[in-house]
């Protein structure tokens, strides 16, 4: 246990020193670089007169469900990740039963295929 | 209870040193790839690249660095500030922080975990909030677009890595990236690599990092024909350094992941004499540097892909080619008795 | 193992705290990023437990695909979240129960480790010691075998999760022109008709 936690320390220390680097170099330039904002400068990058309104709007339900779908997949992998590694342990049943398993998420990415989700229009 | 304080002490200072050393030379490397980068991308269009600070243009990076340093911050006024200015240092530090667990050679890693493989699948897939948060906080419609896009285009791809991360998985029997490469050793040398047994799902896997880093041909949520820069618009002077930088670090990441994983890490292509001389870290960087060399190509030579083919690639593509490749590796391990 | 006792204080003061700022939040955006802040220092403290599996598996799933479905939605669907904050006292005593029941709960699990420490060893498959096998392998040895119903129902949940991700949400445009590679790929130069068309006619 001592030994398994005293391998993540490194990492706490290392993602430490990453965001000392970011925090500096991004500082950086509020340091050294002279700041002049006018409201021409801080306008969006859009042509023609100002903005109505926000510029975040409505889109397409898509983007929603290929991140749904994404989800689902996802979580297929993380079941997977086990299995791999003990295939051995587990062997022929434990091979069966992960082959069922990718059977049922099968039919449903041939549903997903045939109802056309994946299509892009 | 001094003494054991003064050990820890000396541990974190040793690690902290050696996290540095690491970071700083990646970061030299990365100043030198970014410029074989547009050298090569030059090259490809016969044009010369780069070459008036100094020798061959080799300091290009560091002029580079200095005029973002010098360059004022602009924040657009409709932006949500804390948000705006957070995304690129999530970016930037989520790829710095994969590096952790990455064996340059052997036993050369900062955290030897095992669970190192899941760490970087874990890092990778949080490389999306960079994106999403930069395009909203920015309030201006080509951020938004860009960022919508990239969304959905980095979570597709995700899938497949995962699924050609399992198959060389089962090869191994372990999720530390040490194992991983050592799994690869054996007296055929580069015959041993996966990348032979598993062909098709380094193909993939090649093809789902660049769409991953938003590489040409998938750098739609960038693609400056139509959507400007996308999600960084509206960015400028160092918080842009930091997306650039975040981009080039994961995408060196990516060519490190592909070495580990079908390429055999440091291991030297035959285990015999010529090939020893060169030191373990020597091998790691030559191939990590082929990989990026193959990167450069693509984007010099590949046209942009639309997004409805880059979506149909992702998800009819794939992903069922790599599950149907999951379960013939597994059959065959299983069929043969090879399991590890 | 003061070190590791000082981070669990850590990791779980900014859970708590992150989690109260999810609730107490004005903007919804930030609500998600805290929720994201409580996901990492949670999974830390799995990490504290040795549970590294689940620690990176929290990260992968809940931070790397649940939450950017909860931000893609915050931040793109322009929700009023002040308008439906209206009816929180309504709500109340609803959470409160539900709340007050899984607290008890709790309780209850733990304290009968208390009362009676010997429950513990009758769990079902008792962990193997971290030393000799990583939790990822524990993991694999026991669910595709030992538990492979329930595995196999878990997979039928995410069957149904799809089929219903798709119902609710697919709507197909109508008259949309899509590429078709097969049809592309398949055209030969006899399919191919040439039409003479004369200027000012059309076809």
């Amino acid at each position: 246990m001592e030994e398994l936690l005293s391998g993540y320390l490194p990492i706490v220390v290392f993602i430490g020193i990453c965001m000392a680097i970011g925090l500096a170099l991004m500082l950086s330039a509020f340091i050294i670089a002279i700041r002049r904002p006018d409201p021409e400068k801080v306008a969006a990058y859009e042509c023609g007169f100002d903005a109505f309104d926000d510029a975040r709007m409505r889109f397409d339900v898509r983007f929603y469900l290929v991140s749904l779908l994404f989800i689902i997949f996802d979580l297929e992998v993380a079941f997977l990740f086990p299995w791999a590694i003990s295939l051995r342990e587990v062997g022929v049943f434990g091979f069966w039963s992960m082959m069922m398993f990718l059977a049922i998420l099968t039919i449903g990415f041939i549903y997903e295929w045939r109802k056309g989700a994946l299509e892009w229009d | 209870m001094a003494d054991t304080l003064w050990s820890y002490a000396l541990t974190v200072l040793i690690i902290a040193a050696q996290s540095v050393v690491l970071l700083v030379s990646l970061l030299v490397i990365i100043a030198f790839l970014l410029l074989a980068d547009r050298k090569i991308w030059a090259a490809v269009q016969m044009r010369r690249g780069p070459n008036v600070v100094g020798p061959f243009g080799l300091l290009q990076s560091f002029a580079d660095l200095m005029k973002f340093v010098f360059k004022e911050v602009v924040i657009p006024a409709g932006a949500n500030k804390g948000v705006f200015l957070i995304a690129p240092l999530v970016t930037c530090i989520l790829a710095l922080s994969a590096w952790a667990v990455v064996p340059v050679a052997e036993g050369w890693v900062i955290a030897d975990i095992n669970v190192g493989i899941l760490y970087l699948f874990a890092i990778s897939s949080l490389g999306v909030y960079g994106v999403i948060m930069g395009g909203w906080a920015s309030n201006s419609k080509y951020p938004f677009l860009g960022a919508l896009r990239s969304a959905a285009q980095m979570v597709s791809y995700e899938v497949s890595i995962g699924f050609v991360i399992i198959t060389v998985l089962l090869c191994v029997g372990s999720l530390n990236l040490t194992d991983i490469v050592k799994a690869q050793e054996g007296e055929w040398g580069v015959l041993g690599w996966f990348f032979i047994p598993l062909f098709p799902m380094f193909v993939v896997f090649f093809i789902s990092a660049l769409a991953e880093t938003n590489r040409p041909p998938f750098d739609l949520p960038e693609a400056e024909s139509e959507l400007v820069a996308g999600f960084m618009v509206e960015y400028s002077s160092t918080p842009y350094l930091l997306f650039m930088l975040g981009e080039y670090v994961s995408i060196v990441m990516m060519c490190s992941l592909i070495t580990i994983l079908f390429l055999g890490g440091w291991l030297p292509p035959f285990p015999i004499v010529p090939f020893t001389w060169v030191p373990d870290i020597g091998w790691f960087l030559i191939k990590v540097c082929f990989v990026f060399f193959m990167f450069a190509m693509v984007k010099a030579m590949v046209p942009r892909y639309r997004y409805d083919q880059l979506m149909r690639l992702g998800w009819k593509v794939f992903l069922p080619l790599s599950l149907f490749w999951v379960a013939l590796t597994a059959g065959v391990l299983v069929a043969f008795d090879w399991a590890p | 193992m003061i070190i590791a006792s000082l981070f669990f204080y850590l990791f779980a003061a900014i859970t708590v705290a992150a989690a109260f700022m999810v609730i107490s939040a004005r903007n919804p955006v930030h609500s998600v990023l805290f929720l994201i802040l409580a996901f990492f220092n949670s999974a830390g403290l799995f990490v504290l437990l040795g549970a590294e599996f689940v620690a990176m598996i929290l990260v992968i799933v809940y931070v790397g695909a649940v939450a950017v479905l909860f931000l893609f939605v915050v931040m793109m669907l322009d929700i009023d979240f002040s308008e439906l904050r209206e009816g929180m006292l309504q709500y109340l005593p609803i959470g409160v129960t539900i709340g007050a029941i899984l607290l008890i709960e709790l309780f209850m699990v733990f304290g009968s480790w208390v009362i009676a420490p010997e429950t513990a060893g009758f769990a079902a498959s008792p962990t193997p010691p971290i030393d000799r096998i990583t939790n990822t392998e524990a993991i694999g040895q026991l669910l595709y075998t030992k538990y492979v119903y329930l595995f196999q129902a878990a997979g039928m949940v995410l069957l149904i999760a799809m089929i219903g991700a798709i119902v609710l949400t697919l709507r197909h445009k109508e008259g949309v022109k899509r590429q078709v590679v097969a049809d592309q790929v398949a055209r030969t130069p006899a399919g191919v008709q040439l039409k003479d068309v004369k200027p000012g006619q059309g076809l």
